[in-house]
């Protein structure tokens, strides 16, 4: 458990230090986690990298506990919202309905259009 | 023993112990409550524990500061838990890479669309100038968007709050949306709700399905990266 976690840490500092190292712009996270997906795969091939976390499910364990509750870790930065009473006051409303119509046509544009092109290679894969 | 009740009060609510232990207990209540109406949408624990939690703030006239003081180590696994996605994502590898293309289609016409659309209806409804600014990277994950709305030179803490806002509007919408327009695929709703919704949407999606979540993981993730381009772009065209 320990070792998984400190892997995962891991992965995210190495993101951390070569996105900035490097000034990407991607978030440092978003590298480690195609770190350890690189790990995991590495290991199904090479014996060499099945040791500790990659090991018995170490890593699969940890990150499922992490992600179990993912909901909690947006809670810090929503409270924040009581620092933004006197905005929310005077633009509270439009704000909220400007946000709500845009996740509303986002979701949809989203899903219809991976709907759309899976549909057509289907109908391509058939002829 | 301290004799006076207020000076352990002024003691404890300055320490990081109190506001870890709020956010924790809170959060455990809203989850259970959520789960005794079987995950309904508007039982959304995020949301309710957010304004219980606010609400004790400002009756407690404590600053937010001190309660981040406490509750950044709950915020600090953000990042860790983005990496943990990397997890499901190798378990469901196949189902992932035989997906790719209608993947990055969806990704692309998303991230226009919620960038796009927000940038117009915040113009439209006249909302000031750093206020739509702040508002642009609202459907990216909130250290993303904090950062964006920094290099806008707009207002991150605004920006968290409309990340934090979007999440919870596309997590109650998600399924009830997707249920009206009948697809049952739920690869495609999954990538929609990580896409408009970031983690708030994903952990939405892992409780519906677990494909759901993996697609909803894999949406964050790639909508992280592209929105970082896509912002600055749009607000040099769209805003006045």
């Amino acid at each position: 458990m320990l070792a998984s976690l400190g892997l995962i840490l891991l992965c995210q500092l190495i993101g951390e230090a070569v996105v900035r190292g490097l000034g990407l712009p991607l978030p440092g996270p978003v590298l480690g986690l195609l770190l350890l997906l690189i790990l995991l795969l590495a290991r199904d091939r090479f014996a060499l990298f099945a040791h500790g976390p990659l090991r018995d499910n170490g890593i699969e364990t940890a990150s499922k506990g992490l992600l179990a509750h993912l909901s909690l870790l947006f809670v810090p930065a929503g409270v924040g919202v009581v620092q933004k009473l006197d905005l929310l006051a005077s633009h509270g409303i439009a704000i909220v309905v400007v946000l709500a119509l845009s996740v509303v046509v986002t979701l949809l544009a989203t899903v219809l259009t991976f709907r759309l092109v899976s549909r057509l290679l289907r109908q391509q894969d058939a002829r | 023993m301290t004799d006076n009740p207020f000076s352990l009060w002024v003691y404890l609510s300055q320490s990081p112990l109190l506001w870890l232990t709020v956010t924790l207990l809170v959060y455990a209540s809203t989850d259970a409550v959520s789960l005794a109406t079987r995950r309904h949408p508007l039982a959304n624990p995020v949301l309710h524990a957010m304004w219980i939690i606010g609400a004790f703030l400002l009756l407690t006239g404590t600053s937010y500061t001190t309660y981040f003081a406490g509750a950044q180590f709950v915020h600090f696994l953000l990042g860790p838990a983005t990496v943990a996605l990397a997890v499901p994502l190798y378990e469901n590898r196949r189902r992932v890479v035989s997906s790719i293309v209608p993947m990055l289609v969806a990704l692309v016409a998303g991230s226009v669309t919620a960038v796009v659309s927000v940038v117009l209806l915040a113009e439209l409804a006249g909302l000031p100038r750093d206020v739509v600014l702040s508002l642009a990277p609202k459907s990216v994950t909130a250290g993303v968007a904090m950062g964006i709305a920094e290099s806008l030179h707009a207002d991150p803490s605004l920006a968290a709050v409309a990340v934090i806002l979007t999440g919870i509007m596309g997590a109650i919408i998600v399924t009830p949306l997707m249920n009206r327009t009948g697809i049952t695929d739920y690869r495609a709703r999954g990538f929609a709700a990580g896409l408009a919704a970031h983690g708030i949407g994903t952990a939405r999606a892992f409780q519906v399905d677990e494909i759901a979540g993996v697609f909803s993981g894999i949406a964050m993730s790639l909508n992280a990266l592209v929105t970082s381009f896509l912002v600055p772009l749009a607000v040099t065209l769209l805003v006045r």
